[in-house]
């Protein structure tokens, strides 16, 4: 174990072997706590930084508790470490101050874990874990307190490109993307979390094999996502939403202009979009505005269809599985400002549970979508003439090839 | 006798001269506290004499046909390789660099007139505060900031950063990097920056080529590959080309014909194609990640010059041509494309490459100020573009 207690810290502060004329006014630390209580002490961020530098496979490194503002964005490449705060209540790093980074805390090695602690106000994303294969976050917070959100960062929780990823027991508040991002990766549980004021809450983008669960997102633009983007290396598939609550997500959309998520309408439960082999069930969805679940095509997208050549994005949402879900409380005050092929409907003052954009890849196919019999009938816009729609009632879906639930090994 | 034993002895030798470092460096696997001088000069590298920062004999300064934007920072590049060992050529990739090998890389900055040396006030680099650094660097008038040392041992490269003094006498080993307040004078424009030293584990924010093999922590230089070397740059006889240099000095082998290595122009030269031009620069800022398989391989987007991992320029796509914005939060600037022919306004690529705010800039790391310069040349590489890019909302 390696702690930067008191002792270590002032013989560090003793010993910093800074140059006057490099350290400007602001370095000269510890000062004092600032109006939120929290401390710069530049020799308890260099010894921080020299322990993750430092660190071997097997090492455990406690931040201990306190309230500190960090000027730069800590980094890991080391791997089989784990990185434990005192709590996340009790250890809090603010890069509120931040002069390089632009992530809180970067990690390039294997078999992580970060537990324990705060993340806050990073300028980019929180914590971006890269290429890795295991990577495993417990009791985490991330969370931007701005109250201008335009300055709060994309990606609360962001590992890309990675395998065996375990995101639990955390916490994302106010990201202006998506709270806990989950791209380009494989094999992944998300589960026990909870994501707030977010433009979205949980997203799982071009990603395969996610398994999604007793997450509560409230309070966001759109609750959970399921993305499939074009012009990324690896396409997505393979997911599993359950026993989640999406609860209230109504917060105006204030992602950036162009984004993904920025079409996102406020009041959206879950999206599917151009994902295939999703199953959505026994999920608690309430209080949202617009719409409980939508599955759509990049159709209803600005994004350019990219048919017809080898290894083209698929553009459609196939094979989605949507059973045993209770969805309440849709509806009072649609957002129809964004994803334009539902507006047609929107635009009448319905909301609804459960809307398919109705591109289909075959005339008259149903891209192998099921609703099951004894929940709410699934509005399927016509694509071809804007305005009408058809009422799909539930049927029997015991055919649908499930998924086995993900293990991470 | 075999270049391992060769090398082996070699170490013993230095190790008996009592410059035990290059040795040491050789075998060490890890990283520990201590393992490293603290001081640059117990390195026996570069030294003092005068007015003069000298490399060792036998080193090779070279520079690049195209270098990454630091700030406006000048940089002095220094190759050492052990005596007797020979660096291998890659059409590629860096130059296989044979263990023991240093290369130094200094960053400095002219002095204002009126500052007084190791004060915050630095000059924006015109072509006359240029020095080659061939024979050695004029230190009287500059504000040395840094010298960063990449150190090929038998597990791989490290890298360290050394942190000059304020008397500018020695410089010291900074692990986790530092912060330094400046201002850029700039005729009378006078801007105030944070020149960010990077630490060690920051290094591989940018020195991490490969992201698809595990092992991510493996770093390599990026400057030191044939396309970037092969220009005409004064030094050992003459004028001549940098890579024949090379195979001159019996420093490199198997360099094929002149006409079969790549070369990447320099991005300042309003007589060569602005394409040609911008490629370049972008390889040299960009691609370090921006690859197939570098840190941001998950953006679809690559601006490697090389072969091997390189971008693929007949797809436009992958170098952003109408390329949607998929991700990054605010970084698009509300701009639709990476790169809209004709429209640098809607043009992603500047709206970054044009921002000094964390989380917007790119590149990510490196740099605190907007290279004007640089943006002007992707600027009008943009706005000259064949082609056009719209919406599906603005063809629907």
């Amino acid at each position: 174990m390696k702690a930067a207690t008191p002792t270590h810290r002032a013989l560090l502060a003793g010993a910093a072997a800074c140059v006057m004329a490099l350290c400007s006014p602001a370095l000269a630390a510890p000062g004092a706590p600032d109006a939120d209580g929290f401390v710069t002490d530049r020799a308890f961020e260099k010894h921080l930084a020299e322990q993750l530098l430092d660190a071997r496979p097997g090492d455990v490194i406690t931040i201990p508790e306190g309230k500190w503002k960090l000027m730069r964005g800590l980094s890991l490449t080391a791997p089989g470490v784990t990185i434990r705060g005192a709590g996340r209540d009790r250890t809090v790093l603010s890069f509120a101050g931040m002069v390089s980074g632009p992530v809180g805390l970067q990690v390039t090695g294997d078999r992580f874990t970060l537990a324990d602690l705060t993340v806050q106000d990073t300028k980019g994303d929180g914590v971006k874990v890269n290429g890795t294969k295991g990577v495993t976050i417990r009791a985490v917070r991330v969370r931007w307190t701005n109250p201008d959100k335009a300055t709060h960062g994309a990606y609360g929780l962001y590992p890309v490109g990675c395998t065996d990823v375990l995101i639990e027991d955390s916490e994302v508040f106010g990201s202006s993307d998506a709270g806990i991002y989950v791209g380009q990766s494989d094999n992944i549980i998300v589960r026990r979390n909870r994501a707030e004021q977010n433009v979205a809450g949980i997203e799982i983008e071009n990603s395969t094999h996610a398994d999604v669960y007793d997450n509560v997102a409230t309070g966001n633009t759109g609750g959970i996502l399921v993305f499939n983007m074009p012009n990324l290396p690896k396409p997505g598939g393979f997911t599993r939403l359950h026993n989640n609550v999406s609860e209230a997500n109504n917060t105006p959309n204030f992602g950036a202009k162009g984004t993904a998520v920025s079409i996102v309408p406020a009041g959206t439960g879950m999206i599917v979009l151009a994902n295939d082999d999703v199953e959505i069930f026994d999920n608690v969805i309430r209080g949202n505005n617009t719409v409980g679940i939508a599955i759509a095509s990049d159709y209803s997208t600005n994004y350019k269809i990219e048919a017809g050549s080898p290894g083209a994005h698929d553009p459609y949402p196939e094979r989605v599985l949507i059973a045993n879900n209770v969805i309440t409380g849709t509806g009072g005050a649609p957002d129809n400002a964004l994803f334009p092929a539902a507006q047609a409907i929107l635009a009448a003052g319905q909301s609804v549970n459960l809307v398919w954009d109705g591109f289909a890849r075959s005339d008259g196919g149903d891209n192998g979508i099921c609703v099951a019999a004894g929940g709410d009938k699934l509005v399927r816009l016509d694509a071809a003439h804007p305005g009408q729609l058809t009422l799909i009632p539930g049927r029997d879906c015991s055919a649908f090839p499930r998924q086995k639930a993900v293990v991470i090994p | 006798m075999s270049t391992r034993l060769r090398l082996a002895l070699w170490s013993l030798l230095a190790l008996l001269l009592g410059s035990a470092l290059l040795g040491r460096a050789a075998g060490e696997s890890g990283l520990a506290p201590g393992a490293f001088p603290a001081r640059l000069s117990a390195w026996g590298l570069i030294h003092r004499e005068g007015g003069m920062l000298k490399a060792r004999a036998g080193s090779v300064t070279y520079d690049l046909a195209t270098p990454l934007f630091s700030d406006y920072a000048l940089k002095w590049r220094v190759l050492f390789l052990p005596k007797g060992a020979k660096a291998a050529y890659d059409p590629d990739r860096v130059l296989d660099l044979p263990v023991g090998t240093v290369i130094a890389k200094t960053f400095y900055y002219p002095l204002a007139p009126t500052a007084q040396p190791g004060g915050e006030e630095v000059l924006k680099a015109h072509p006359a505060d240029y020095q080659t650094g061939v024979g050695g660097l004029r230190v009287g008038r500059v504000r040395l900031m840094e010298t960063r040392l990449l150190v090929r041992r038998a597990a791989g490269w490290i890298a360290l950063p050394y942190v000059w003094d304020e008397d500018q006498r020695d410089a010291t080993l900074e692990r986790v990097g530092d912060t330094i307040p400046l201002t850029l004078v700039d005729g009378a424009a006078r801007t105030s920056f944070v020149y960010v030293v990077p630490g060690t584990s920051d290094c591989a924010g940018c020195h991490a080529p490969d992201y698809t093999k595990g092992a991510i922590n493996r770093i390599e230089p990026i400057g030191i590959k044939a396309r970037h070397l092969n220009r005409r740059f004064p030094g050992a006889f003459g004028d001549i080309n940098q890579l024949a240099r090379l195979v001159r000095l019996g420093l490199l082998t198997g360099k094929p014909a002149a006409a079969e290595i790549p070369a990447n122009v320099d991005w300042r030269d309003a007589r060569l194609p602005l394409n040609a031009r911008a490629r370049s620069y972008l390889d040299i800022n960009c691609s370090h990640c921006h690859s197939p398989v570098g840190a941001a391989r998950t953006t679809g987007l690559w601006f490697d010059q090389g072969h091997e991992h390189g971008a693929d320029w007949t797809n436009p796509t992958r170098t952003g041509l109408c390329k949607q914005i998929v991700a990054g939060g605010h970084g698009g600037g509300g701009r639709p494309f990476d790169v809209a022919p004709g429209e640098p306004d809607r043009s992603i690529l500047l709206y970054r490459v044009g921002s000094n705010e964390p989380g917007t800039m790119m590149p990510e790391l490196g740099r605190s100020l907007v290279h004007a310069e640089g943006l002007a040349l992707l600027a009008n590489w943009i706005a000259r573009m064949d082609g056009q890019c719209r919406l599906a909302s603005e063809v629907r």
